[in-house]
């Protein structure tokens, strides 16, 4: 191992860090403008032109809060808990191919950390480690409705990755690798040949399970917004709530890529359109994050596991057998 | 040198999350030191060039180690350190001792009799996911139909076991509703 793969690799995951924190900042700004716009409000106004301010202020706000620990937590998990959201939210990324191969001043760039033949598996099992970050903080907080939310973590978690598993798993088996260059390579040829037309249940499925992979509206039932408090934040102050946050946000960011790349084509053929179209499909999936948080109300936890059991479960079961058996014959 | 590296600093914080989850009298704290240490011994997976088996080794025990969590979560107060009756600790100290050097004999003994024959030859070529399932779905297919065949009566064992009742949801039912289902159980009892 050389010298210049080990600061190329350090450089890019600086570079990544630095894009998706400010990125995850920015986006809790359109997050309040798209919401704001949709209910026929300004939103953040005040705080620079177009409100556009407020995330500095929303970031030195939380970095200056006192941190404040409460009495009988559990105080090195309850500290941790934050961490473990944001740092898998990153950890994550590694495997994900932002951008198609470009040369700068002679010098190929490859936007990807970790080029491994198993990066689609690799994402989604890290990405999933992220919601331990809610459950420690659920249970260590020592407060009743955060252990409620905790307990819905447990439950979302432990059914909707089979939903994301197994609609995964359809795509898999037509492109034949585990790769996401490959996912984007086997979509080269153009719009027709893209995976959700010959895939369309899997890419609903995907889709769907990616809500409450990162426990966005229809499932923000980890939140407990109908009792008014944060569930699993409710004990938290300051920056380790932020974190939370951060990791949210940048959760939504991969698992746009993810299906853009999954299903959409990714990059196409690695030219500089291709690459402005995967950045275009990538917004809109996370707009359609917001846009969904705008027009839907939660579903009970009861409805929820209807949902994943009874209805996505099997399709997706059906979708697996059914691709199988066109491959065979 | 990263190789070496990567090793002794997993070694060590695999070995120091396994002695905290044995030793320490906090429910919470011996769930994560669990789900770390689990999560820590797929970068040996990773190190030896096994990627597949190191990401599933990730998602498997990410999903169980949460499961037990929910058990944790139903039968203790996790945030409170539990009362735990110990007994002599000398004997403990020797029993553990003993079974680690017994495991350590079991691993290491063919090795050392040089009587180690590979039965299934890496595949020229084949990538890290196809080796694994071409050796799974040909040499060992007989023990993973049983096993899976094994899971699904679990499964179902599981499902009638937990499926009483569950036409009926006490969520739906109006407050009345609820009221009499409640009179009607309690007249059977009588």
């Amino acid at each position: 191992m050389d010298m210049a793969y080990l600061i190329e690799t350090i450089v890019k995951i600086v570079v990544i860090m630095l894009i998706f924190s400010a990125l995850a900042g920015l986006g809790t700004y359109f997050e309040r403008k798209v919401l704001a716009f949709m209910q026929r409000r300004l939103g953040p106004m005040n705080v620079g032109p177009y409100g556009l301010l407020q995330v500095a202020a929303d970031g030195i706000k939380l970095f200056t809060k006192e941190d404040i620990i409460p009495t009988n937590v559990v105080a090195p998990i309850f500290k941790f808990a934050p961490v473990i959201t944001a740092a898998t939210a990153f950890m994550a990324a590694a495997a994900i191919p932002f951008w198609p191969q470009f040369t700068v001043f002679g010098y190929t760039v490859h936007p990807i950390v970790a080029d491994t033949e198993i990066g689609l598996l690799y994402v989604m099992a890290v990405m999933a480690i992220g919601l331990y970050g809610l459950l420690l903080g659920g249970m260590a907080s020592a407060n009743k409705f955060s252990l409620i939310s905790a307990a819905r973590t447990a439950a979302i978690f432990v059914s909707y990755e089979v939903v994301t598993g197994l609609s995964l798993l359809a795509p898999i088996m037509v492109v034949g690798s585990l790769s996401l260059i490959d996912f984007n390579n086997y979509q080269v040829g153009g719009v027709s040949h893209w995976l959700v037309w010959s895939q369309p249940v899997a890419f609903i499925l995907f889709w769907i399970a990616a809500f409450a992979e990162t426990g966005r509206t229809p499932f923000h039932l980890i939140a407990n917004d109908h009792e008014i408090i944060d569930g699993f934040g409710t004990e938290y102050s300051g920056m380790r709530w932020g974190l939370f946050f951060i990791g949210e946000y940048a959760n939504m960011f991969f698992i746009s890529f993810v299906i853009a790349l999954v299903f959409l084509g990714g990059f196409g053929d690695g030219g500089l359109g291709g690459a402005l179209a995967l950045i275009a499909k990538v917004a809109f999936f996370f707009f359609f994050f917001l846009w969904t948080r705008a027009a839907w109300p939660d579903v009970r936890p009861d409805q929820l596991m209807w949902l994943c059991w009874k209805v996505l479960m099997p399709l997706a079961v059906i979708n697996v057998v059914v691709t199988g058996l066109v491959m065979m014959f | 040198m990263f190789e070496a590296i990567a090793f002794y600093l997993f070694a060590i914080l695999t070995a120091v999350m396994f002695y905290i989850t044995v030793t320490t009298k906090q429910a919470l704290f011996a769930l994560t030191a669990l789900a770390a240490g689990m999560i820590f011994i797929s970068a040996f997976f990773f190190i030896l060039g096994a990627d597949f088996l190191g990401v599933v080794q990730i998602i498997v025990y990410t999903g169980a180690v949460m499961a037990l969590y929910a058990f944790g979560m139903m039968f203790f107060d996790t945030t409170r350190e539990l009362k735990e009756k110990n007994g002599s600790s000398l004997i403990t100290a020797g029993l553990s001792i003993l079974s680690a050097v017994f495991v350590v004999l079991i691993f290491v003994a063919p090795i050392v009799s040089t009587k180690v024959q590979v039965t299934a030859a890496a595949i020229e070529g084949a990538t890290n996911s196809q080796s694994v399932g071409m050796v799974l779905f040909t040499k060992y297919l007989v023990p993973f139909e049983l096993a899976a065949v094994m899971l699904l009566v679990a499964m179902i064992a599981g499902i009638v076991l937990a499926g009483k009742k569950m036409d009926r949801s006490l969520t739906l039912m109006g407050e009345e509703e609820i009221m009499l289902a409640e009179e009607a159980r309690r007249k059977v009892l009588l």
